[in-house]
């Protein structure tokens, strides 16, 4: 999960156009690689930007398989554990690909890994719309400090980083641009 | 969105888009196998009617369980007054065990009103006598606009009972608000008091003659809402016979030529099969009476989801 | 004996003088000089420079709801809330339980007022039996009985059916008595019925109260006045049509009189939006044209007396769904104010005493109210500061109810004192 950018400070790049691209390739062949091929995967994109993430991973599937990968979004906001602490938040589009996710290697894809909880949300999420064979996690970012027993499969790069700072990925599909940048810092 | 949902007042017109995207989503759980959000777990609801209706009762049960909610019904028969207790004694004995929201139906125009100014919890209202039902109203603008897009500049024709119907005083609010045209027909026995003034100023027309309006002489009609006419009117000599009503106000079959094809058909329920709307017109393609039930769950879920679900912001 | 000596007053607004009072009867009228050592030696002194001097008020119209809801209110704590309002005397309607239609019960009602000694309970005795509207009830052995009922009500009721009302009209002729009717047919604005109908009734979804459902049936009453030689007394007024009716009444002779509430010269219908069952009255609060017809027509005569209609309610029976609640609001103690303040600029101090005490002490026949400020006469009285604002707050009231509609407004005209033949019963 992305947090926005309260002072609108630029911070330091991190990863760039070019070093995003390398690692969403690497994710899409590690994804194959561990699945010994594309069949029987479904990538489901976690709202917000989780949703092109995974869309890219599948071009990138599709271009080395050959094969489209079925691709949908998963909505966690009703799964939250935190609802009662924030103003209602309405929910986005759950959109899962014909086909369904019964007996699939469903692979969830998200921006940033940090607390785990949105993954946690999202593995019941997912349980309440039918049983995977399996469920993995690819994130473009892991910051670590997790406060659940959750890790991904697949990591496009690990990012050390104190709580003070912020995480901020930026999407051509969302924001104009691909870069993730780190601001804030000791205080 | 506001505390409480007691009338359409309490929502502009931003909220309404807001509850019909959550409507939309809450729409797909009914279609899965595990009907179950976890949004409201370990929220407590209780359903307070003081008068039977069992489907908008069964339609908040299903809404509330479907997001994990403990849903409790209850019944007040009658009004309190004939027990002696005060309407407040009742409402605070019901809320003493400590809920998170009251969804209340009474037969008393302005009940909800009252009773949220005694409460601390949020109150849906359910329907309270003749003056409001917003979540019907809710349901009626998200089924509308489902099957016509925005009801932008849409003209929609409300026919039956207006002057004891709270179906009518809801829906004239948020079609208004939605920007759509309305027109009301009834007899004159059955047009609100004051119709008249109240119409100039709310901006709807309204007329004594069905076929007129059909025929497009306030325009061209882009959806018709039937209001049940309930047969005790007769006994209070608004109409002579049931089969007088139905000649000069039901969709009858030679109406329902006379709507364009895809003209929605609407009906809060229950129908009076023969009387308001002839068999023909309910069972229609364009009848959309079976949508709206399907709709009052999906609806009442995003309005119990975000009147619940958040933190509490006042108001 | 007592002696009492009110200095400096403005007597009805207009005269200014020193009142003597001596064991209960106004013993002189006048400036001090010229007066003798009676009044030198006075044990009582009041300084009323400035104040104006009223006859005690006579309230054509209360609710005393002692027997059976004393809860709400008794006689004494209506005779308290009287005496703040400058009343010396209140008239006790029929609508207790029991009802008032026999003459032990009218007695019983009587003997309540006089125990309590603070101001003259007059009890009203019902038109009909058990206010069922069938048969009369024994009207004139009320007449007869220690309390000699003169004026008859089933208020809370209408009297609907003509020949009954006939009946009753043709009867009291025989001991001088008056039948005062709450005008409300019930086939056009039955007991559901709440609010004004019109625009407002329409959007708010509660059941109308047409105001021809009033007119209709003091249409009715005169001409049944006419017709059996009698006269007839209409309660509580609310609409210009009634008004309209009881115009042309006076002017063909017809004996008719009418009264008015403070509330109806004031409150409008747009207050019932919200729904808070204070403002829930029957008749209900009429629109703006409505109440100015009233004021006109109290103004120039047509409508004879103020009347409270003072309604206690407890807490519980108000705190209902606006349909469910009870009818009715509090007016003792505001009344005089309220006339002052709405009134003041139609009608001076001399008028408001007509409409307040002098005309329903006639309509009533109650010989020792609403006389003259002169020697000889009973010393009811009551003390008003003519320029003291007030907001009002309902929990300051001395009824043991609070349905109070005009709580946090500011009125301007303030009762200071009343005495009840030379007794000292307020302020």
């Amino acid at each position: 999960m992305t947090e926005p950018d309260v002072n609108g400070d630029e911070g330091r790049v991190v990863l760039d156009d070019a070093d995003i691209a390398r690692a969403l390739t690497r994710i899409s062949h590690e994804i194959l690689e561990r699945n010994k091929g594309a069949e029987n995967l479904v990538l489901l994109g976690l709202h917000t930007r989780g949703v092109p993430l995974a869309r890219r991973i599948a071009a990138g599937i599709a271009e080395v398989e050959g094969t489209p990968v079925p691709t949908g979004s998963l909505d966690v906001t009703m799964y939250r554990d935190d609802l009662r602490s924030h103003p209602t938040r309405a929910p986005h589009k759950t959109e899962i690909p014909a086909g369904g996710i019964d007996g699939r290697i469903v692979v969830l894809v998200d921006d940033v890994l940090y607390s785990g909880r949105t993954i946690r949300a999202a593995l019941d999420a997912i349980s309440d719309l039918g049983r995977p064979s399996a469920v993995r996690l690819a994130v473009l970012v892991d910051r670590g400090h997790r406060e659940l027993p959750i890790r991904a499969d697949h990591v496009g790069k690990n990012l050390p980083t104190a709580r003070s700072e912020k995480v901020r990925v930026r999407l051509a599909e969302t924001d104009g641009a691909d870069a993730v940048t780190i601001t804030g810092g000791t205080e | 969105m506001k505390k409480h949902l007691l009338s359409i007042d309490d929502v502009t017109a931003d909220d309404i888009a807001a509850l019909f995207e959550t409507a939309a989503e809450m729409h797909d759980v009914q279609r899965r196998e595990v009907k179950k959000l976890p949004a409201l777990r370990g929220r407590t609801i209780i359903n307070l009617f003081f008068e039977d209706s069992t489907r908008t009762r069964s339609s908040f049960e299903i809404a509330g369980k479907w997001l994990s909610a403990d849903v409790i019904n209850l019944s007040a028969k009658g009004s309190s007054t004939s027990k002696g207790e005060s309407l407040r004694d009742t409402v605070l004995t019901v809320t003493a065990m400590g809920i998170d929201g009251l969804v209340m139906r009474h037969s008393a125009s302005g009940a909800a009103h009252q009773v949220a100014q005694w409460l601390d919890v949020p109150v849906i209202n359910a329907g309270d006598g003749m003056h409001e039902h917003p979540t019907q109203a809710l349901l009626d603008a998200y089924t509308l606009t489902r099957h016509l897009g925005t009801l932008e500049g849409k003209h929609v024709a409300i026919i039956g009972d207006l002057t004891h119907s709270r179906v009518f005083r809801s829906n004239i609010k948020s079609l208004a608000k939605l920007g759509a045209r309305v027109t009301v027909v009834a007899p004159p026995t059955l047009m609100p008091s004051g119709v008249g003034p109240w119409s100039a100023r709310a901006g709807f027309a309204t007329s004594y003659d069905l076929d007129g309006v059909l025929a497009g002489e306030y325009g061209p009609v882009d959806a018709v809402m039937m209001l049940r006419v309930q047969k005790e009117r007769m006994s209070g000599g608004y109409f002579p016979t049931a089969r007088e009503y139905t000649v000069g106000y039901g969709l009858t079959r030679g109406r329902l030529a006379m709507l364009q094809p895809g003209t929605p058909i609407l009906h809060p329920g229950p129908m009076n099969r023969g009387l308001e709307i002839s068999p023909d017109a309910a069972d229609a393609a364009d009848s959309l009476i079976l949508d709206q039930v399907s709709a009052g769950v999906a609806v009442r879920m995003a309005v119990l989801y975000h009147l619940l679900a958040g933190e509490e912001t006042g108001a | 004996m007592s002696s009492l000596l009110i200095k400096g007053a403005s007597l009805l607004g207009t005269t200014t003088a020193d009142v003597l009072v001596e064991d209960g009867v106004i013993g002189f009228v006048g400036r001090a000089a010229s007066a003798s050592e009676r009044v030198e030696t006075a044990e009582t002194v009041v300084d009323a420079d400035g104040l104006v001097l009223l006859p005690g008020l006579v309230d054509l119209h209360t609710h005393l709801r002692e027997p059976g809801r004393e809860d709400a209110e008794t006689v004494r704590t209506g005779s308290e809330a009287a005496a703040a309002g400058g009343y010396t005397s209140v008239l006790a309607m029929a609508n207790t339980n029991p009802v008032t239609d026999t003459a032990e019960a009218a007695e019983r009602v009587l003997d309540l007022g006089r125990a309590a000694g603070i101001v003259d309970v007059q009890p009203v005795g019902a038109v009909t039996k058990a206010l069922e509207g069938q048969e009369l009830a024994e009207l004139g052995l009320m007449a007869r009985s220690r309390a000699k009922v003169r004026v008859f009500s089933d208020d809370g009721k209408c009297v609907a059916d003509a020949r009954v009302m006939r009946r009753a009209l043709e009867y009291v002729k025989a001991f001088g008595g008056v039948i005062s009717q709450h005008s409300q047919d019930p086939s056009l604005a039955p007991h559901a019925a709440c609010c004004h109908e019109g625009p407002i009734s329409g959007e708010l979804g509660l059941p109308g109260w047409p105001g021809v459902a009033e007119e209709v049936i003091v249409a009715r009453d005169v001409m049944l006045a006419r017709h059996t030689g009698s006269r007839v007394h209409v309660a509580h007024v609310s609409t210009a049509g009634s008004v309209e009716v009881v115009r042309w009444a006076k002017a063909q002779g017809i004996d008719v009189t009418a009264e008015v509430t403070p509330h109806h010269l004031l409150l409008t219908t747009d207050l019932l939006r919200g729904y808070d069952p204070t403002f829930k009255v029957n008749p209900p609060l009429r629109p703006q044209e409505d109440v100015e017809a009233l004021r006109t027509a109290l103004a120039d005569g047509t409508i004879d007396a103020v009347a409270t209609d003072h309604a206690p309610h407890a807490r519980h029976d108000k705190e209902h769904a606006f349909v469910d609640a009870a009818f009715g609001m509090l007016g003792l103690e505001t009344a005089l104010s309220v006339v002052a303040t709405v009134m003041g600029e139609q009608m001076d101090w001399s008028r408001i005493a007509d409409v307040m005490s002098v005309n329903p002490a006639r309509i009533a026949g109650l010989d020792g109210h609403g006389r003259a400020i002169a020697e000889g006469q009973p010393a009811n009285l009551a003390l008003i500061d003519p320029s003291a604002s007030y907001v009002v707050d309902r929990n300051a009231s001395l009824s043991l109810s609070r349905n109070n509609p005009w709580h946090g407004r500011t009125v301007t005209g303030r009762v200071v004192g009343t005495w009840l033949r030379g007794q000292r019963t307020f302020g």
